[in-house]
């Protein structure tokens, strides 16, 4: 039956495939591929305005196994970003979902990621993170755990980057973390970054069956099921309306993202309040020390300009003006000269 | 010698042979940082004004004070415009250098320097010229300066229109041209000329008043000489952005990196002056970013996305732009990259000038990569690729490199009016949602349907269900799908090395200038073109050496440079690099002519000039 059912655009769920996906069987990248596919078809949106921009890695092959009818770039290792903040400046009519890996942005485009987030480039930054560096068979990557022995890599001696503070650190406007397991919460964080304003990170912890799955492993589907913290459950609500105000007192709390649309959290950790980021930083600082993963909305700023909005630009995306308002005429360039002369 | 108190010391013999007017070279040295430009730019604005071709050319240290700088005025009646190491007149502010400074001029040649001490810290009131065979004039620098009162965070930068003063009236440059040209730097604002002036006037009046003219150099204005009539001057690095203006570039990305910031800065700045819609909403986005890999990816992006993108940049980030520009060969994606070339290996000199980089840029990228080039030689060209380089970016759907250089970029230079664009934009292959209703939804990415090469994108928001195709630096087939086939490689690279063919016939073909008989040419690019005529002049002139001589403008290059090579018994190709880069390139694509290619070539962080190029050329002619 749900495979009949269509959405605004009169499509068919089916209609938001890919290609079939050559990563391993049971890897958690899958299950995200098809939890975006999924949500780009409840949301409605426009394949044609979408691009899909990625790195280098097992994550970053990803785009190809969703939303085919969308523009792609399989750009180079880490660079995501950079490429992205170009499209998005060029034509910002675009929705940009921009899928990598821990090695791809907390490795090689660290720099990248932190900039891209400092910009608050207007995209969904999903990161798909499983510790290791999967197609080059198991090396560590900057996520791992500190102490972590593995049979390919052996033992990491360096502490683990959490990426989530790291985006929070550089002013990001929408933080989020995740679980390839928990699919109805990515499906929602994922909603609400389609209509948030600026840059939304999403920090999705995703098995790697092959290199890190083993039960120690924070990275794991045994550590996520048994060590994960659900902050915050996400209900979201399409559309300019004010959303009616039915909640228990003290336990949710309604965020208006950038479209109009409404997200109503229901606070399972009462204590934190993700429009607080002294709060974020505190949640995640505790999750680190206890070693658990806390999912969902860590953060949210709607407030933050985008590059979009700074750069001021015509109403019409850049790739849209027509030769005659990007070529000034030839009085112009005389009285450009004329200066010249003196 | 004693030590000298007298004005003008010591006592050279007032020179009785003929004047030399307006052939020779002036050198000011200062140290950087002390606003000695203002008054170098407005000497030589004073002398373009008065009809004489002059050239302007700033050597400078790496270095945000304190260092030794100098500045080269060459005028010349013939139009040679063409950097001469060698001056005839030194003014010197810079004690440090001052023995060295001396040393360079020739017998007969001329010193003026201060007879106090500018800078509050050397004892130039005793200091002794070490040779007697110059003409020496000294000048109260800081008496002067002191009359004025100016505010003492400005006294060391207006202390140098002292020197503006002495050689006005020494040298008998236009005192009316010298105000005309600070009110032009000022931008008319009467309080800085008028202090500014005020001092030119009083240092004039008094070398007037204490100095006598004992040298033979003069300058003499040509209003009949039509050298300088409707022309004005720029810097490269400005008619470059004006050019990209007029290209209707739409996305900058850049990292600031000397000699090239100037780029994106006149960009920035006459952007904000003409790329505006009526709300005053910008028609461009210009992004600093973090590092020349951003920069080079987010032009990329915009490229791809169907923006008329752009970098400027030199050497050292080239490098880090070597990962992407492959990328964008590859995948086929149009951007605009200047490089204004600076010394190197390494971080080299950053303020001195060379072609260094013509190999690296031509084949960057791992692979089988060839990337298009354009090479300027004055100022007009880089006003033309500013735009023009868009047209083959987007037409040929590849990176395409703009190798200015330090020399053009940076200095003032004499140029005719800019042409506007003689033809609409030349936005490429770009198949729209019509389109594809057209073609019923059936194309191919990377499929060659014109026998060209160059096959048809379409752009992201392409509102037609087939439009979209996945952009991969990976092995791809026609429709852009991942390929580990032997045969879709091997087509793609093929195809590739078709294109490149299509470019050698679409880009800027070589200019040619040619002579009844001559049996030797030279070849060469970009700002060694003033130093080569000269040379060619000199050549015919004082050797009865007759060469012809071809200009490249682009690479992959023109079939015409084989053809013109293949009438010559021996052929120079002249740069300004070590290796002879540009000979190289040449002897792979024209391996039949290889044995009679030769290469002058020199990397020292100077010009090219003429007297060099000459006794090279004589010497390996066996003259």
């Amino acid at each position: 039956m749900g495979r009949t059912k269509t959405n605004e655009l009169g499509l068919l769920a089916a209609d938001y495939s890919g290609r079939p996906s050559t990563l391993c069987p049971g890897c958690g990248h899958n299950s995200i591929s098809n939890q975006i596919q999924q949500a780009a078809f409840e949301f409605s949106l426009d394949q044609h305005f979408v691009v899909k921009m990625s790195g280098i890695g097992c994550s970053s092959k990803t785009p190809a196994y969703f939303m085919g009818r969308s523009h792609a770039f399989n750009t180079i290792h880490g660079r995501m970003p950079s490429v992205t903040t170009g499209v998005v400046l060029a034509n910002h009519h675009l929705k940009a979902i921009g899928v990598s890996g821990d090695g791809d942005t907390g490795n090689i485009g660290f720099g990248q990621f932190k900039h891209l987030v400092r910009r608050n480039v207007p995209m969904v930054y999903i990161i798909e993170n499983n510790g290791v560096y999967g197609l080059t068979k198991g090396q560590f990557s900057a996520t791992a755990d500190y102490g972590q022995k593995t049979k390919y890599a052996g033992k990491n001696e360096l502490p683990s980057i959490d990426l989530c503070a790291e985006a929070l650190l550089a002013d990001c406007s929408f933080v989020a973390r995740s679980f390839s397991g928990d699919a109805k919460q990515i499906r929602s964080l994922l909603r609400a970054a389609f209509s948030h304003r600026g840059t939304a990170v999403i920090d999705i912890i995703s098995p790697c069956v092959t290199f890190n799955d083993s039960v120690d492993s924070t990275k794991s589907y045994h550590w996520g099921k048994e060590h994960r913290e659900i902050l915050n459950e996400l209900g979201f609500v399409r559309g300019q309306d004010d959303i009616a105000v039915d909640y228990e007192e003290g336990n949710s709390q309604d965020v208006q993202l950038h479209d109009g649309s409404w997200v109503r959290l229901k606070k399972l950790d009462d204590a934190h309040d993700p429009t607080d980021r002294t709060s974020a930083f505190r949640v995640l600082e505790q999750a680190r020390k206890e070693q658990v993963i806390i999912t969902g909305l860590i953060y949210i700023d709607q407030e933050r300009s985008t590059v979009v909005e700074n750069a001021r630009m015509t109403d019409t995306p850049l790739v849209n003006l027509p030769e005659e308002q990007l070529r000034p005429s030839k009085a112009t360039l005389g009285k450009a000269l004329a200066e010249l002369f003196g | 010698m004693t030590v000298v108190d007298l004005q003008q010391a010591p006592a050279t013999q007032l020179h009785s042979g003929q004047r030399i007017v307006n052939d020779f070279s002036f050198v000011v040295a200062t140290t950087n940082g002390t606003g000695s430009q203002t008054s170098n730019n407005t000497l030589l604005r004073a002398l373009f004004k008065m009809g004489v071709p002059a050239t302007g050319k700033n050597l400078f240290p790496s270095n945000i004070y304190g260092l030794p700088t100098w500045f080269y005025i060459r005028v010349n009646k013939d139009n040679y415009r063409a950097h001469r190491d060698q001056a005839e007149v030194l003014v010197t502010y810079n004690f440090d250098t001052f023995a060295e400074d001396i040393a360079a001029l020739p017998p007969g040649g001329v010193c003026i320097y201060p007879m106090d001490a500018p800078s509050g810290k050397k004892k130039w009131n005793v200091v002794t010229p070490s040779r007697d065979d110059i003409y020496y004039y000294r000048i109260p620098v800081d008496e002067l300066t002191a009359t004025m009162n100016p505010d003492q965070a400005l006294k060391e930068y207006i202390a140098n229109m002292v020197y503006v003063g002495a050689l006005a009236y020494l040298f008998n440059i236009d005192m009316s041209q010298i105000e005309h040209a600070l009110s032009y730097h000022f931008g008319g604002k009467a309080k800085p000329i008028a202090m500014n002036f005020g001092l030119v006037k009083l240092a004039y009046d008094w070398a007037k008043d204490n100095l006598q003219k004992i040298d033979p150099y003069w300058c003499e204005s040509m209003p009949d000489a039509n050298f300088t009539k409707d022309m004005m001057m720029i810097e490269g690095n400005a008619a470059a952005a004006l050019g990209a203006v007029f290209g209707g570039v739409q996305f900058i990305a850049w990292y600031p990196i000397t000699p090239s910031s100037s780029v994106a800065e006149n960009l920035q700045s006459y952007l904000a002056d003409y790329r505006h819609d009526e709300e005053g909403r910008a028609t461009y986005a210009i992004v600093q970013a973090e590092d020349e890999l951003a920069a080079i990816g987010m032009i990329v992006g915009a490229g791809w996305a169907g923006a008329r993108s752009m970098t400027a940049t030199s050497g050292p980030g080239i490098s880090l732009m070597a990962e992407f520009t492959g990328l964008a060969y590859f995948a086929e994606v149009p951007a605009v990259i200047w490089d204004i070339q600076r010394m190197g290996p390494s971080t080299g000199l950053p303020t001195r000038t060379s072609q260094g980089d013509i190999l690296f840029t031509h084949f960057l990228g791992h692979g089988d990569t060839r990337q298009v080039v354009l090479l300027p030689s004055n100022m007009e060209e880089c006003f033309r690729f500013g735009w023009e380089s868009f047209d083959f970016a987007e037409r040929l759907q590849t990176p395409v490199f703009v190798l200015s250089d330090l020399e053009l970029g940076m200095n003032l230079h004499v140029s005719t009016k800019f042409e506007y664009p003689e033809r609409p934009m030349d936005r490429g292959k770009v198949l729209s949602a019509e389109d594809l209703q057209k073609l019923g939804g059936q194309w191919a990415r990377y499929r060659d349907v014109d026998g060209d090469g160059i096959t048809y994108r379409t752009l992201p928001g392409t509102d037609h269900p087939n439009a979209a195709y996945f952009t991969r630096g990976t092995g791809h087939n026609e429709t852009a799908g991942y390929s580990e086939k032997v045969e879709d490689w091997h087509n793609n690279l093929k195809r590739l090395a078709h294109k490149m063919n299509t470019a050698r016939e679409i880009l800027p073909q070589p200019v040619i200038q040619q002579n009844k008989g001559a049996k030797i040419a030279i070849v060469s690019y970009g700002s060694n073109d003033y130093a080569i005529k000269e040379a060619m002049d000199y050549l015919k002139a004082k050797h009865a050496v007759s060469v012809d001589y071809l200009r490249i403008l682009a690479l992959p290059l023109s079939p015409k440079v084989g053809e013109f090579i293949n009438g010559y018994d021996r052929v120079y190709v002249v740069e300004n690099n070590e290796e002879g880069q540009m000979a190289q390139i040449m002897r792979i694509d024209f391996p039949q002519k290889a044995p009679d290619l030769r290469s002058i070539a020199r990397c020292n962080g100077m010009p090219l000039d003429a007297e060099w190029i000459m006794a090279q050329l004589l010497e390996m002619e066996g003259k």
